[in-house]
């Protein structure tokens, strides 16, 4: 995906004392290719402190794109770039390929995690679990964002399927995307991670690798 | 109207003769234990009680026949209106907001389309007339404040249950439009079947409730089902426009400046 470009200096997320329902203020620097793995118990507050960042829940605080900051571009401009997705995905209409746009991407997509293609025109009411999770994925991926805040991206899937998707997120950092990642899963953190957090009573705390 | 026959006058006793039948109807709750005579006989006293007030309230109303004094009593009735849309909702906003959203939106279509009926087609002399003017508002407001609630009622509904498929459209970056265009037009898809029901059936299965009492009072059949017609037009246009109002305000109170859902801003019925 040649759309991404490295930014001399600047770093491609930053954000200066986010505060919010979770807690902070949260500092986090994110170059292009970086793959950020926040941890902790849950009902911490790792989702929320997604979200603040795509600006989805009330926050006051700092972020910048590329050197823009967030305040300079409306909100759906935002979180076109920053890209949350959520654990559970929701859906608005009944078929699959209604939500997929480009379709042609997905179609690329959707053999890489394991789906049939067929399933992109399935109804979403038929889909398993795990197969609505992979495919919110998709759905956000195919948007071209520069970030993406993944909320335990494999938490339904097994296995092979969670490997077939850290390689794929590999991919798209090796191009230059940057990758926030909540996951309880410690050897999936391990895999991806080129930084680590661990998120307690309101603040991040660096983990050595 | 040219060819008034005298208005019927009802005499207390031929009212007696009604009032007998929900007595009737409160005996046979006593004997068969439905438990409504009480509901039913309240309900009842209360319906007399504000009929007759307002009978007498009009006729001073018509007699002064002065513009402020026909506003005022507008202004009235728009804010029971306002007060009524709001009732009854599922889920709705805190107190001021609630009464603003149900109320601007109410008063808005009301007065477009009743001072658009008042002076192209109507035209009564002078065009604020109270004898025109205030029925055909009651008429209007009624209608416009069952579509605005039926439409509000429906938006705070569906946005609460489809909180994870809005929530999904703005994460992936559309617009507020975009990710409320499903339930807004649903919203106001149901706002709006009621009068389409009313509409084909009229005259068919319903006789309209203005169009009997002009025949009643004596009106010619055919000037009769005219007046309905442009009554039922009027109806409609303020239902579009009360129930496109009320989703256009809940939108905006919906959704923060930073197009955020804000379903923290609802409050449920119980809460």
């Amino acid at each position: 995906m040649p759309r991404r470009r490295r930014a001399g200096l600047t770093m491609l997320l930053e954000i200066d004392a986010l505060r919010g329902k979770p807690g902070g203020p949260f500092s986090l620097r994110l170059g292009a290719g970086d793959c950020v793995v926040i941890s902790g118990p849950s009902g911490i507050g790792k989702s929320l402190l997604l979200r603040m960042i795509a600006d989805l829940d009330e926050n006051q605080g700092r972020v910048l794109l590329n050197g823009t900051s967030r305040d300079a571009m409306t909100a759906p401009q935002w979180r076109r770039q920053v890209m949350y997705v959520a654990a559970e995905s929701g859906w608005w209409a009944d078929h699959v390929h209604e939500h997929m746009q480009p379709i042609a991407e997905a179609k690329r997509l959707a053999p890489r995690l394991g789906l049939a293609e067929a399933l992109l025109h399935a109804p979403v009411a038929q889909l398993s679990t795990g197969e609505r999770q992979r495919l919110g994925l998709i759905r956000a991926i195919i948007r071209a964002p520069l970030v993406l805040l993944l909320d335990e991206p494999s938490s339904a899937l097994d296995e092979e399927s969670t490997l077939r998707m850290e390689a794929l997120l590999r991919e798209l950092t090796e191009a230059g995307m940057g990758l926030i990642l909540v996951t309880h899963n410690e050897a999936q953190a391990r895999r991806l991670a080129t930084r680590r957090y661990q998120m307690c009573a309101g603040r991040l705390e660096e983990m050595s690798a | 109207m040219t060819n008034v026959s005298p208005p019927i006058s009802l005499s207390a006793a031929d009212l007696a003769i009604g009032a007998s039948l929900v007595l009737f109807s409160a005996c046979l709750s006593l004997a068969l234990s439905l438990r409504l005579h009480r509901a039913l006989l309240w309900a009842a006293a209360r319906m007399v009680a504000q009929l007759l007030l307002v009978g007498f309230v009009l006729r001073i109303v018509f007699e002064l026949s002065n513009p402020w004094v026909t506003l005022l009593a507008a202004l009235l009735m728009a804010a029971a209106a306002s007060f009524e849309a709001g009732a009854r909702q599922e889920h709705k906003l805190p107190a001021p907001w609630h009464y603003i959203t149900g109320g601007s939106a109410t008063m808005f279509a009301t007065l477009i389309i009743t001072v658009l009926a008042l002076v192209t087609a109507l035209r009564p002399h002078p065009w604020y007339n109270a004898r025109e003017a205030l029925p055909l508002t009651g008429i209007i407001l009624g209608n416009v404040m069952n579509a605005v609630s039926l439409a509000l009622n429906s938006f705070f509904t569906t946005a609460h249950r489809e909180r994870a498929a809005i929530e999904a459209r703005l994460a992936l970056g559309e617009s507020r439009y975009l990710a409320l265009h499903n339930i807004a037009a649903h919203s106001i898809r149901t706002a709006l079947i009621p009068t389409i029901n009313v509409m084909s059936a009229a005259g068919l299965i319903t006789m309209p409730g203005i169009m009997t009492g002009q025949l009643l009072a004596g009106m010619d059949p055919v000037a009769a089902a005219k007046y309905q017609i442009l009554l039922m037009f009027l109806i409609v246009g303020g239902n579009c426009l009360g129930s496109f109002a009320a989703v256009h305000v809940a939108i905006h109170r919906l959704v923060d400046r930073r197009d955020r859902l804000r379903l923290d801003r609802l409050r449920n019925r119980l809460g």
